[in-house]
């Protein structure tokens, strides 16, 4: 366990310093979503009704921007030969880079959508609706990118292979993630229905993902 | 402690690159694998690691923790250092002995051993290449491996840190400790030698 959250903390410590990249997908983020009221036009009930999409589909791309590096660089300077050879299990290992991963990356996205709601002239209530469904819904990304990224670790330039190769599998999570938020603001469809498959879409993703993705690493060698 | 290797064999991308190798290892002994560039040498020693599969032959390791897997008793220095430029050989240390579990040496009493003591706090992107070979020869004190796989070890290594290496390795061996050394150039220790031929 001690093995555990020292990997979380060296990969949080890692994002934050020079050329960790933390903050690029937020920084991506803002700026789809900024651009959006300028191609939409001023039409403050158009905005605020394709808001928590817009939300949506930035937060999806900028999951999908720094995901290349999630096993990369530990592959590129051989950390990840190591890591394998430590203790720690190989899906465990996924596991931390994962969570630490999603800390700095998917965490933020959450935390600004409030924020960026304003742009797109949102109610609180949508505000609200739109963090709590990218909380839940992150996680399920970054789970879903992690089996990408684990395939793509030994290719030069797999960021687009990579966007292709997990795209497909987070349509789901973005549509029960926006469905979610409709029924929030009120909808034939109680809230708590698409939020609890949109929970249970991360739950399925963080046991798959990190199996996966601990697969993929294992026969990237063979 | 015992390593024995048996008719091993190993095709990677349909070339054949050794096959029916044997040795036998035991406690206190060390083992240098020479042979010319593309024998097998980083091969032989990236399937004992349990990092590359064999295509046939076994590898016994006998006398060790009954629970942990081989690849878990053993230390891998390979040509790349798995050194992250921001961070400082202090955390670099602090980090692997967490994670390789059997702590043995404090990061800092490492860090001496190697001659890395003031360089502790600074960014490991102001080390040279010597310097990052020793703080990754400082890698193999801080946690307990009886086996050290070591792919030339003693590249970018001055001659003081190479008499150093000969010392770290011969404190192994005392306690002992197994190694196998791919090297091109000779060692400061007595070794075994098994020469790989390159495959036509």
């Amino acid at each position: 366990m001690n093995a555990f959250f020292a990997l979380i903390r060296r990969d949080l410590l890692l994002a934050t310093r020079i050329g960790g990249g933390a903050g690029i997908g937020l920084v991506f983020f803002l700026m789809l979503v900024t651009i959006m009221p300028f191609a939409v036009g001023p039409d403050m009930v158009l905005l605020a009704r394709i808001g928590p999409a817009i939300l949506w589909v930035a937060a999806l791309l900028a999951t999908l921007i720094g995901l290349d590096r999630l096993f990369q660089a530990d592959e590129e300077d051989g950390s990840l030969d190591l890591l394998r050879m430590s203790g720690l299990p190989l899906p465990l290992v996924v596991l931390a880079k994962v969570i630490a991963h999603w800390l700095v990356t998917g965490l933020p996205l959450a935390l600004a959508a409030p924020l960026l709601g304003l742009l797109l002239a949102l109610e609180p209530q949508a505000m609200l609706a739109v963090t709590v469904t990218l909380l839940a819904g992150t996680p399920a990304l970054t789970f879903i990118g992690a089996t990408g990224a684990a395939l793509t670790a030994g290719l030069r330039r797999g960021g687009l292979i990579l966007a292709v190769l997990v795209m497909p599998l987070m349509i789901p999570v973005l549509i029960f993630g926006i469905s979610a938020t409709s029924a929030a603001l009120g909808g034939p469809v109680p809230f708590h229905t698409p939020f609890a498959i949109l929970c249970g879409l991360g739950l399925f993703a963080m046991v798959t993902g990190t199996i996966s993705a601990a697969l993929a690493i294992r026969a990237s060698e063979a | 402690m015992k390593l024995s290797v048996s008719g091993l064999a190993v095709t990677r991308s349909g070339r054949p690159v050794f096959s029916k190798l044997g040795f036998t290892l035991e406690s206190g002994e060390a083992l240098a694998l020479t042979g010319p560039n593309g024998a097998g040498k980083s091969t032989l020693l990236r399937i004992l690691a349990g990092l590359l599969p064999p295509t046939a032959g076994s590898i016994e390791w006998t006398g060790g923790h009954d629970d942990a897997p081989f690849s878990e008793e053993a230390h891998y220095l390979g040509h790349r250092d798995a050194l992250k430029p921001a961070l400082t050989p202090f955390e670099v240390l602090t980090f692997w002995r967490s994670l390789l579990g059997q702590s043995a040496l404090e990061p800092l009493a490492a860090l001496e051993r190697v001659g890395l003591g003031h360089a502790a706090y600074l960014p490991s992107a102001y080390l040279s290449a010597g310097q990052r070979r020793r703080l990754s020869l400082a890698r193999l004190l801080v946690a307990h491996r009886p086996l050290w796989l070591l792919d030339e070890p003693t590249a970018a290594l001055d001659q003081a840190s190479e008499t150093m290496f000969g010392g770290l390795v011969v404190d192994h061996l005392t306690r002992g400790g197994l190694a196998i050394i791919a090297t091109h150039t000779p060692l400061p220790i007595p070794t075994r030698t098994l020469s790989l031929r390159a495959s036509a």
